[in-house]
C-alpha cells in the first residue's frame, strides 16, 4: 500500500515552515506592540455554535467536517473549527467578558471542505479580534495593523477593497423580499455573487418606486474617496433615509483611513462568505489573490448570548502568504548552516569534550550538529573534529586547509575570526 | 469487461419488473420470491446483474462497482446530501414508485422545548440534515433509525423526515415542509457514464419509460418557523418500554405471558405502535430493535427489548454511553460471525490477516453491524480496510462487492447456500432488556423497573424460549 498524505492537506517543508514562523513571528510581534494579546481555541467545538442564525452561511456549513464524538449519541455534532472568530467570540463570552474590552490575536488552523482536493482543507490563518468596541476607530486601528503586518512581511502593492454589510442589508429591506429570501441573497452577495440582487432589485420597481436612480449605482458603486459616499449619501438622503446612518459610519472610517494615507478601493459588492458582518467589511488583496479581510461584526455577540458587545476583527491567509514572502526581504536571517561536530564516539575523552565544546557553541549562537558518520562535511560546510590528544580541536572550512585549537575559547576565536 | 447492473429488492421490485418485461430483457429470476441476487437476462446475456436492497444501490452504483443502478431517487439524493461529489449521474426518471419526503412535527399546538434543541428522527440523516442547515435550525440533533420513524413524535422527536403522505397522516402528524418529490431512477456511475457504451441497455430502458407527466412542483420548505412540539417529561415515574417489531414479536409476547403480564394488540395487525400492557405506570411503543440502544441512551426510553448484537453496536460507537443490559432474555440466539467467499482460501483471522499482508489487499467489509466490523477489522489487525454499510440481504455482497462480511446466523444455512463460510465466530447474541442508567433516580421508577427486570429474569432463566 503506497504511503501517501490525505487528500486535500499539506505539509509544510523545513523552508516552508521557516516562512510559516516568520510570518507567524512578525504577526505576533506586531499585536503584542498594539496590545493584543495571544489567545488559543480548541480544535474541536460544538457544531451549534456555528449554526445559530447569524454566524456562518448554510454554504459554509455544508463544508464544516462533522461528527459524533464518542459520547455523541444525544445525536450533537461537534466540529474540527471551520473558522476562527465564532470561537474566539465564544471564548470572550466565556472567560474575558468581564474585562470589557479585549484585543486578542491567534494563529489557527481552520478546517473546511473543499471537493477537488487541491486546494488544502485545512487552512492557517492569523486573526485578530477587537472585541468591546464600536467606533469607526476600532475599524481603522484593524485595518493599518493589517497593513503593517504585511509591510514588514515585505510584501508590496497590497490592495485594500472596502464594503459595508449594513449597507447591503439596509439596501435589501427595501426591496420588499422576504426573510427568507433576504438572507438567501445577502449571503451570495457575501461569496461574491450579484446576479441575485440585481435580479431582485430589477424585480423591485414596481414595489419601490424612485429607487431605480439610486439603487444601481450602489450596487456597482466603486470609489476612491470619501467624497464619493459623501455624494452618494446626498443623493439617497430622501429616498433611503434609514441607510444615512451606515453611510455616515462607512465615511467616518474612510475618512480616517484617507487621513492616515491609506489607499483603498470602495466596492460594495466584493464578498467576504460570512453572514455575521454587520458594518464595515475590508479585504487584502496581493495581485488577484485575496491574502485577508475582516470586518465588523457587531451582532455576533449578542446572537451568542454574550451581551450587547460590538465587536470587530480581521484574518491574514497565512497560507497564501507564505507563497509571498522570501526570507531576505523581511531582514531576518534564515537558519545558518549547521557546524559539523565530528568525534570517534569511542574515544570516551573525546566524547566528552565534543560535546562539551557544542554546547558552547551553541551558548555562543551557533548551530553545532553532531557528525553521525558517513556525512562527510560538504563541499563548502564548516566542519570541526575533536580528538582527545592535541591538537584536540581540528577546524575545517570545506577544502581550505585545516587550523587548530586547544580549547573551546581558542575555537571561537577562530570562527569569529 | 462485462457491464454491472444493480437492481432492486422491496417496494420497487414489482414495477422494475414489469418495466424490464415490457423491454422484453427476459430475466430469469427477479421477483418477490427471489433467493438468489442474481438473475440473468437472456436479451443481454452478458450484463452481470445483482439484486440488493435499494438503499444499498446509489454507494454500489458511486463507488464504481456497478456501472447502472435502478433505485429511488431518496436514496441518491440521501446519499449525495453528504457525499456532493460521489461519482453519480441522474439518468432518467423511470416514472413509477412516485413518492414525497415530508418533514413532519406532530399535530396540536408548538411551543419551544426549553433547551431549544430540535430533535429530528429519519432513516434519511443526511437529507434531514441538510434540511436543518439550511432551515437555520441553530441547534438540533439527527436521530438516525431503522425504520418506524413516524411513531417518534412527540415524545421521543420534534420533527420526523417520512417518505409518504399516508405516514404523516395516520399518525397524528402535520406535514411542516416538502423536503423532496422521489421515484423510481435510472443512475450511472460517472467514470462508466463517460468512458464506457451503455446505450444499449439505457436505450432499451428509456424506450419503456412512458412520457413523464407535468413537472412535480420543485420541492420547496414551507418551514417558516421550526416548531419544537415539547418534550413531554414524566416525572411521574411512568416507566416508558420500547418493545420490538419484526420477528421477535412472538418470543417477546410469549416471554411477558410467562410473567403473567399481557399486552393488548401487540403484535398488531394494523400497524399500531402504542399497544396498551397491563402494567400499571408503563407506556409501551414499538419500534425497530436496532434503533432501540440509542433511544434508551438518550432518554427515551426507560427499558428496552433489543439484541446484545444492537447494544454492542451501539457501545462501540459510544463507549460511555448510559444504557446497559439488565437481563438476559434468552430467546433469538444468533452468532455474529465473520464471512469469506468459500474460494478464499483462508481459515480463519490469522489466515486472512496474512493473505491481505501477502497481497497488499484494502479489504472491503460489508455489514449491518459497522461499528462492530469496524472494530473486529482493527483487533484482528487486517490491515487497511473500507467498512461498507449495507441494510440487508448482506450475503448478496460475496464474493465481487465486498471481500468480508459480519453477519448475524442462526443455522448458517443461508451463509452455506450462498458458497460463503464462516472464519470465526465474534459473539453470541440473544435478546436482552437493556435500561438507561439515570431512570433509576426516581425512586417510583426504580421500583417499577425492578419489578419487571425481577420477573423477567426469572422466567427467561427458568425456561428459555427456543427459537426455530
Amino acid at each position: 500500500m503506497k504511503v501517501q498524505r490525505c487528500k486535500g492537506t499539506r505539509d509544510l517543508s523545513p523552508e516552508e515552515m521557516a516562512r510559516f514562523r516568520l510570518i507567524e513571528s512578525v504577526f505576533r510581534d506586531s499585536c503584542l506592540k498594539w496590545g493584543y494579546q495571544e489567545v488559543r481555541t480548541p480544535t474541536i467545538e460544538y457544531l451549534h455554535l456555528f449554526t445559530s442564525a447569524g454566524t456562518l452561511t448554510p454554504g459554509m456549513l455544508g463544508r464544516v467536517y462533522s461528527f459524533l464524538d464518542w459520547d455523541g449519541w444525544s445525536g450533537e455534532r461537534v466540529v474540527l473549527r471551520p473558522d476562527g472568530t465564532i470561537p474566539a467570540a465564544r471564548l470572550y463570552i466565556e472567560c474575558l467578558a468581564d474585562r470589557g474590552l479585549a484585543r486578542l490575536c491567534y494563529v489557527n488552523n481552520i478546517f473546511i471542505f473543499e471537493e477537488t482536493g487541491k486546494k488544502s482543507r485545512e487552512r492557517w490563518q492569523c486573526g485578530a479580534e477587537l472585541i468591546g468596541a464600536g467606533s469607526s476607530l476600532a475599524d481603522t486601528e484593524l485595518i493599518a495593523l493589517s497593513l503593517e503586518v504585511l509591510k514588514k512581511l515585505g510584501i508590496d502593492g497590497v490592495e485594500l477593497r472596502l464594503s459595508h454589510a449594513g449597507l447591503v442589508k439596509s439596501l435589501l429591506g427595501k426591496l420588499g423580499l422576504s426573510c427568507e429570501e433576504q438572507a438567501a441573497i445577502f449571503d451570495q452577495v457575501l461569496e461574491g455573487n450579484t446576479r441575485g440582487l440585481a435580479a431582485a432589485m430589477a424585480a423591485s420597481k414596481s414595489v419601490a418606486p424612485g429607487l431605480e436612480a439610486a439603487l444601481p449605482p450602489l450596487l456597482n458603486m466603486k470609489g476612491q474617496t470619501a467624497g464619493f459616499l459623501k455624494n452618494l449619501k446626498s443623493l439617497t438622503a430622501q429616498d433611503l433615509p434609514e441607510m444615512q446612518a451606515h453611510l455616515d459610519n462607512f465615511i467616518g472610517t474612510v475618512s480616517a483611513l484617507e487621513a492616515l494615507g491609506y489607499k483603498y478601493q470602495i466596492d460594495i459588492a466584493s464578498g467576504a462568505g460570512f453572514e455575521y458582518y454587520t458594518g464595515l467589511i475590508f479585504q487584502l488583496f496581493a495581485g488577484k489573490e485575496k491574502i485577508g479581510g475582516g470586518g465588523r461584526y457587531d451582532d455576533l455577540i449578542p446572537a451568542m448570548g454574550g451581551g450587547d458587545v460590538p465587536a470587530s476583527g480581521f484574518a491574514l491567509y497565512l497560507d497564501r502568504l507564505l507563497g509571498l514572502v522570501e526570507m531576505e526581504s523581511s531582514g531576518r536571517s534564515p537558519q545558518q548552516e549547521a557546524i559539523a561536530v565530528m568525534v570517534n564516539p569511542d574515544d570516551k575523552e573525546a566524547l566528552k569534550k565534543a560535546f562539551a565544546v557544542a554546547e558552547k557553541l551553541r551558548g555562543a549562537g551557533y548551530v553545532a550538529a553532531l557528525d553521525l558518520g558517513g556525512q562527510e562535511s560538504k563541499a563548502h560546510g564548516r566542519a570541526l573534529t575533536v580528538r582527545s590528544a592535541p591538537p584536540c580541536f581540528v577546524w575545517r572550512v570545506g577544502n581550505k586547509s585545516s587550523q587548530y585549537a586547544e580549547s573551546a575559547a581558542e575555537v571561537l576565536r577562530l570562527l569569529e575570526a | 469487461m462485462p457491464l454491472k447492473m444493480a437492481l432492486p429488492k422491496g417496494k420497487l421490485l414489482k414495477d422494475t419488473a414489469a418495466l424490464l418485461q415490457r423491454a422484453d430483457w427476459g430475466l430469469d429470476e427477479y421477483n418477490a420470491k427471489i433467493s438468489f441476487y442474481h438473475p440473468r437476462s437472456r436479451k443481454f446475456p452478458g450484463l452481470l446483474l445483482k439484486v440488493f436492497h435499494e438503499k444499498d444501490i446509489p454507494i454500489q452504483v458511486a463507488v464504481g462497482n456497478y456501472d447502472l443502478g435502478i433505485c429511488s431517487l431518496d436514496w441518491v439524493e440521501e446519499l449525495l446530501a453528504k457525499y456532493p461529489s460521489s461519482a453519480l449521474v441522474k439518468v432518467k426518471d423511470l416514472g413509477y414508485g412516485r413518492s414525497t419526503l415530508y418533514m413532519a412535527a406532530a399535530s396540536g399546538e408548538a411551543s419551544w422545548r426549553k433547551d431549544g434543541v430540535i430533535r429530528i428522527a429519519s432513516e434519511y440523516p443526511n437529507l434531514a440534515e441538510a434540511f436543518a442547515l439550511r432551515s437555520r435550525l441553530s441547534r438540533f440533533s439527527i436521530f438516525p433509525v431503522w425504520g418506524a420513524a413516524e411513531v417518534y413524535p412527540p415524545e421521543n422527536a420534534d420533527l420526523v423526515l417520512l417518505s409518504s403522505a399516508a405516514a404523516v397522516e395516520g399518525n397524528g402528524l402535520r406535514q411542516v415542509a416538502r423536503v423532496l418529490e422521489s421515484g423510481a431512477c435510472l443512475i450511472a456511475n460517472r467514470q462508466s457514464w463517460a468512458a464506457k457504451d451503455l446505450s444499449e441497455v439505457v436505450n432499451s430502458i428509456c424506450r419503456e419509460v412512458p412520457p413523464a407527466p407535468e413537472k412535480t412542483p420543485s420541492p420547496v420548505s414551507l418551514l417558516s418557523a421550526v416548531p419544537g412540539s415539547g418534550i413531554i417529561h414524566r416525572g411521574d415515574g411512568t416507566v416508558r418500554l420500547a418493545l420490538p417489531d419484526g420477528h421477535q414479536q412472538a418470543p417477546t409476547v410469549a416471554l411477558l405471558n410467562r410473567c403473567g403480564i399481557t399486552l393488548d394488540d401487540y403484535p398488531s395487525s394494523t400497524g399500531n405502535r402504542r399497544p396498551n400492557i397491563s402494567l400499571e405506570g408503563v407506556t409501551v411503543k414499538v419500534i425497530r430493535p436496532q434503533d432501540m440502544p440509542l433511544q434508551v441512551a438518550n432518554g427515551n426510553f426507560d427499558l428496552a427489548v433489543t439484541g446484545r448484537d444492537w447494544l454492542a453496536e451501539h457501545l462501540y460507537q459510544f463507549p460511555s454511553s448510559p444504557v446497559k443490559e439488565l437481563v438476559n432474555l434468552n430467546f433469538g440466539r444468533v452468532r455474529v460471525v465473520a464471512v469469506v467467499s468459500q474460494d478464499m482460501a483462508v481459515d480463519d483471522a490469522a489466515g486472512l490477516r496474512c493473505l491481505v499482508e501477502e497481497k497488499g489487499l484494502s479489504l472491503r467489509v460489508a455489514s449491518e453491524y459497522t461499528n462492530i466490523a469496524d472494530r473486529y477489522a482493527r483487533d484482528k489487525r487486517l490491515g487497511p480496510c473500507r467498512v461498507i454499510p449495507t441494510w440487508g440481504a448482506t450475503e448478496a455482497f460475496l464474493p465481487e462487492d465486498a471481500d468480508m462480511l459480519i453477519e448475524n446466523t442462526e443455522t448458517g444455512r443461508t451463509i452455506a447456500r450462498h458458497k460463503l463460510k464462516i472464519i470465526d465466530t465474534l459473539f453470541v447474541s440473544t435478546a436482552c432488556l437493556v435500561g438507561h442508567t439515570g431512570s433509576v433516580a426516581n425512586p417510583v421508577k426504580r421500583e417499577r423497573i425492578r419489578a419487571i427486570t425481577d420477573k423477567l429474569r426469572a422466567a427467561a432463566e427458568e425456561a428459555p424460549v427456543e427459537n426455530h
